[in-house]
């Protein structure tokens, strides 16, 4: 284990942070708040320092890395942001615990967009924009941010992005780590522009814009107002509807459109499952609600919003899912844990995974009625070697296991099996609101310190594509000797 | 630039990794997703899993707009057609490895034309061609030659009882009055440009530039002196031992080839009729002083085995045979071997990847630098620069004592039409002169950039 280069990089991520914390502290200056100006201000210092120390004390020549420094890094780096990241909040008094401070920003990083919020109008208008930047941060990876802003750090930075981007496999668009880092991020940077400035252009305001933008790009979820979107104009939510659709598909497929390769475009099998599976259930959500809405118009928008959002696991909301019928309310939760393409911003465990699940399944049921029947099982056109099946399926196995766990501890809490289900659904997949209490109007304050800080590890389990964590927290990781 | 390299076996992963650290943008395409899998571990290239004779894989790694497209797979055909199907979408510079001996005779002309091919590289034939430099002057532990072969740089290792022990580079010019330049100098894992005031030892690895017609002379003088080797004795019948064998008999020297394969030994008893081919197992010390090993004047092992190599090496060491060198392919065991006293080390993995990273630096250079050729020295920690002088360059017709230079940095040599010169102090540089520079740890795009 390459302990001091694992340290060294955090504490380049310590100053990274501090930096962006320098964005929320110029919008309070902007908006004359000087509470959270203080806090902003004081956190960025301490965290430049702090990562200036850490940098300093763990300098190092050696700056090979393996798999498993990839995991720790990103690990730790999400740990360390997201209770750095905390502070503001807490010391400004805005949100007086720091547990729920410590949640409201893990949630923000994982791109969840749960809250403990009840009322979020209440915030000041620079913790807002701190609460959504988590988010835009937080969707392509804060680790991927410094790869590619800070000079060469090592050569096999490509542990790290594999460690940090949800996804079966991770590959990169073009030879350097660095560039690749670059062109993801100029890719979800231009798109976030798009989307903003095409809200102000439907006339929804400036600073709300930046912030729902900010919101869809992370696919994170968080709102400004009680009722999410559901103030907005219809054309807003058709904006921010398309957007979280867009920022739900394999960001290679961009870049493949980009340098004008639109037949692979054409010929990826997830892209068109995502898009699908998308469609079919905006359809049938639509027919199941038009009893409510009596309006073609009014159903079909509010199912296309609910399904972009809830599949791309953003959790902004136009109408309250809650009250809706149990067949949409049962399609939401089961895209809730579908979720979006791999390569993505988005959470749950990708339409790459469950597509490959389904062609292991047809596998072995030819194989049980052929016993000698040898076939391969095929992926955007190309096979797929026993590995990368096998850890789809671990993947599958440990990715249920974690939500029973996660469940089991949560299901003690007094608010019935609705609502303490669909928010482990709704943490561990990176959505946001489930059903209940914990719904579109709903928050999670009323849950104990305890299961709110199960909940942050659920999230972040969630962001991180849960093995990270598991070998970051595990000892013969961090044992001297290999 | 965009460099894709078709085949990672020992040699096109090593050919990456130069490629890489020079800077390039590579892209690396095998059919074997371990290979694959392993290599996007280590270096930072992209990995296209997949065959290099196949279309599509080649256009998903880009090859009609790579600059540089490289075929290093162990079969000839397979990089000829790879490297044709690259050229047609649009490679700009293609290069196969071709090995086969069949091929590498007069119809390579005809091959490289008609496929589009920029150059061929034969790792063996070069290996060989390095081995028979050596042999040539076996004094010296390497030999690498640049500037057109106008300026030969010979590596020697001081040995205890060498002459030039404690000796100062001021006082050593003093007390030889030839015309040679010590450029570098290697003392444990650093490499020293050294000065006038620098003071040798025994165990240095030195580096010296001098014309080629004066390098026997000077061997003389250092009292370093050996004769060329007559009678070579080659272990393994290898591609280079065949390449070797052929040059060395065109030479007149006397040639004897041992190996264990008798199919191996007929073949090569039908090419080569006026070598003596033994067939035995090397390894047995019995078989190697049976066949005269302590009357050679040179042992070469050339076995597909780097540890039997070096031990056979040594064996053949002690057993007085003046010059000994053996085929490394593996770094570690090479640095091992060095180590050990053999200080002639062979690879052929690191002549090709110094060649194509050499070339790479040529292309990349042909716009917007003023580099001629460039070296890759002393396992590549020291460069060779060689520019053209353009009437602008500064430090023009001014003697070479008045020129404040970079540390690290030294004027190896100077060109001027048809004569080389090892510079003194005295010497000035002219415009319309080519200048070798030897640099080390920097990157240098213009002869101005040598100046402070």
């Amino acid at each position: 284990m390459n302990r001091k280069f694992v340290f060294y990089l955090f504490g380049r991520i310590g100053q990274t942070v501090g930096a962006l914390l320098l964005l929320p502290m110029f919008v309070a200056l902007i908006y004359g708040e000087s509470i959270p100006f203080v806090s902003f201000l004081g956190t960025s210092l301490g965290a430049i320092g702090l990562g200036a120390i850490i940098t300093r004390l763990c300098k190092t020549s050696n700056n090979v890395i393996y798999a498993k420094e990839g995991f720790a890094i990103v690990a730790l780096a999400w740990l360390g942001t997201s209770a750095f990241g905390a502070l503001p909040f807490w010391i400004s008094g805005e949100i007086p615990s720091y547990i729920d401070a410590f949640f409201e920003t893990v949630s923000g990083f994982t791109t969840t967009g749960a809250s403990i919020l009840t009322n979020v109008e209440a915030l000041s208008k620079s913790m807002l924009f701190w609460r959504s930047f988590t988010h835009w941060i937080g969707g392509m990876g804060v680790l991927v941010f410094v790869m590619a802003i800070a000079s060469n750090i090592t050569d096999r930075s490509i542990h790290i992005m594999r460690a940090e981007m949800p996804g079966h496999v991770v590959g990169k668009l073009v030879p350097r780590a660095k560039d690749t880092a670059k062109i993801l991020y100029l890719i979800y940077i231009v798109m976030t522009v798009a989307e903003i400035i095409l809200l102000i252009a439907v006339g929804m305001p400036v600073f709300d814009s930046i912030l729902h933008g900010f919101g869809t790009a992370g696919t994170g979820g968080f709102g400004i107002k009680a009722d999410s979107i559901g103030g907005y104009s219809s054309y807003c939510q058709i904006v921010i509807a398309v957007f979280m659709l867009l920022f739900g598909v394999n960001f290679n497929i961009y870049y493949l459109l980009i340098i004008g390769k639109l037949r692979t475009l054409f010929k990826s099998t997830e892209l068109w499952a995502y898009l699908g599976i998308a469609a079919a259930s905006v359809a049938v959500i639509a027919n199941n609600i038009y009893s409510i809405y009596e309006n073609a118009a009014d159903s079909l928008r509010h199912s296309l919003f609910q399904v972009s959002s809830i599949m791309t696991t953003t959790g902004f909301s136009t109408a309250d899912f809650d009250l809706w019928p149990g067949l949409s309310k049962g399609i939401l939760i089961v895209l809730m844990c579908i979720g979006a393409c791999s390569g993505s911003t988005a959470g749950g465990i990708k339409i790459s995974r469950i597509v490959i699940l389904f062609k292991l399944i047809a596998r072995e049921i030819k194989r049980l009625i052929h016993p000698r029947s040898v076939s391969s099982v095929k992926f955007e056109d190309k096979p797929l070697d026993d590995q990368t099946l096998n850890s789809v399926a671990t993947y599958i196995a440990i990715y249920l296991f974690c939500l029973v766990t996660v469940f089991l501890i949560v299901c003690r809490e007094p608010f019935g099996f609705e609502t303490n289900f669909s928010a482990v659904i709704a943490t561990f997949n990176n959505i946001g609101p489930g059903f209940g209490r914990v719904g579109a109007t709903g928050s999670f304050a009323a849950y104990s310190d305890l299961s709110k800080l199960v909940f942050s590890g659920a999230m972040l389990l969630g962001r991180l594509e849960i093995f990270p964590l598991i070998i970051a927290l595990s000892p013969s990781t961090w044992k001297k000797t290999r | 630039m965009r460099i894709i390299v078709v085949g990672c076996g020992k040699i096109g992963i090593s050919i990456l990794s130069s490629l890489v650290g020079e800077g390039n943008d590579v892209v690396a395409i095998d059919a074997a997703p371990k290979v694959i899998e392993e290599i996007s571990n280590i270096y930072d290239v992209m990995c296209v899993c997949g065959s290099g004779t196949d279309c599509e894989t080649l256009a998903e790694a880009g090859a009609d707009k790579a600059e540089l497209f490289v075929a290093v797979t162990g079969s000839d055909e397979f990089n000829m057609l790879s490297c044709f199907l690259a050229a047609r979408m649009g490679a700009k510079h293609t290069i196969a490895r071709i090995r086969n001996p069949e091929y590498n005779d007069k119809s390579l002309g005809f091959l490289r034309q008609h496929l589009g091919l920029t150059v061929s590289i034969n790792p063996e034939w070069m290996a060989a061609k390095e081995l028979y430099d050596i042999l040539k002057i076996p004094a010296a532990a390497s030999i690498e030659t640049f500037s057109r072969g106008n300026i030969e740089m010979v590596g020697l290792v001081l040995k205890e009882d060498s002459p030039l022990n404690g000796i100062s580079l001021i006082e050593l010019r003093k007390q030889y009055k030839a015309n040679f330049l010590i450029c570098a100098v290697q003392r444990d894992a650093k490499v020293y440009i050294p000065d006038g005031n620098f003071v040798l030892q025994a165990g240095d690895k030195i580096g010296f530039t001098a014309p080629p017609n004066e390098i026997p002379k000077l061997l003389k003088m250092l009292g370093l002196a050996k004769k060329s080797a007559r009678n070579v004795m080659l272990l393994g019948a290898s591609r280079i031992s065949y390449y070797l064998a052929k040059r060395l008999i065109a030479g007149g020297n006397t040639v004897k080839i041992i190996d264990k394969d008798i199919e191996r030994c007929r073949e090569f008893s039908e090419q080569l009729p006026e070598a003596v081919i033994i067939c035995g197992d090397g390894a047995e010390q019995e078989l190697l002083l049976e066949e005269g090993i302590d009357s050679m004047d040179a042992f070469i092992a050339l076995t597909g085995m780097d540890e039997l190599n070096i031990l056979i090496s040594k064996f053949a060491q002690t057993q007085n045979v003046p010059k000994v060198v053996a085929k490394v392919n593996r770094n570690e065991l090479g640095d091992m071997a060095q180590k050990l006293g053999l200080d002639s080390i062979v690879s052929p993995k690191k002549i090709v990847s110094n060649v194509l990273a050499r070339y790479a630096r040529a292309l990349e250079n042909s716009v917007g630098s003023n580099i001629e050729t460039l070296y890759k020295l002393m396992d590549g920690s020291v460069e060779a620069l060689e520019f053209n002088v353009n009437a602008d360059f500064k430090g023009a017709n001014i003697p070479l004592r008045d020129l404040s230079l970079k540390p690290n940095t030294l004027i190896a040599g100077i060109i001027r039409g048809r004569k080389a010169n090892i510079p003194s102090g005295n010497d000035v540089i002219m415009p319309g002169d080519r200048v070798v520079v030897i640099v080390s740890g920097q990157k240098f795009l213009d002869l101005s950039d040598i100046l402070v």
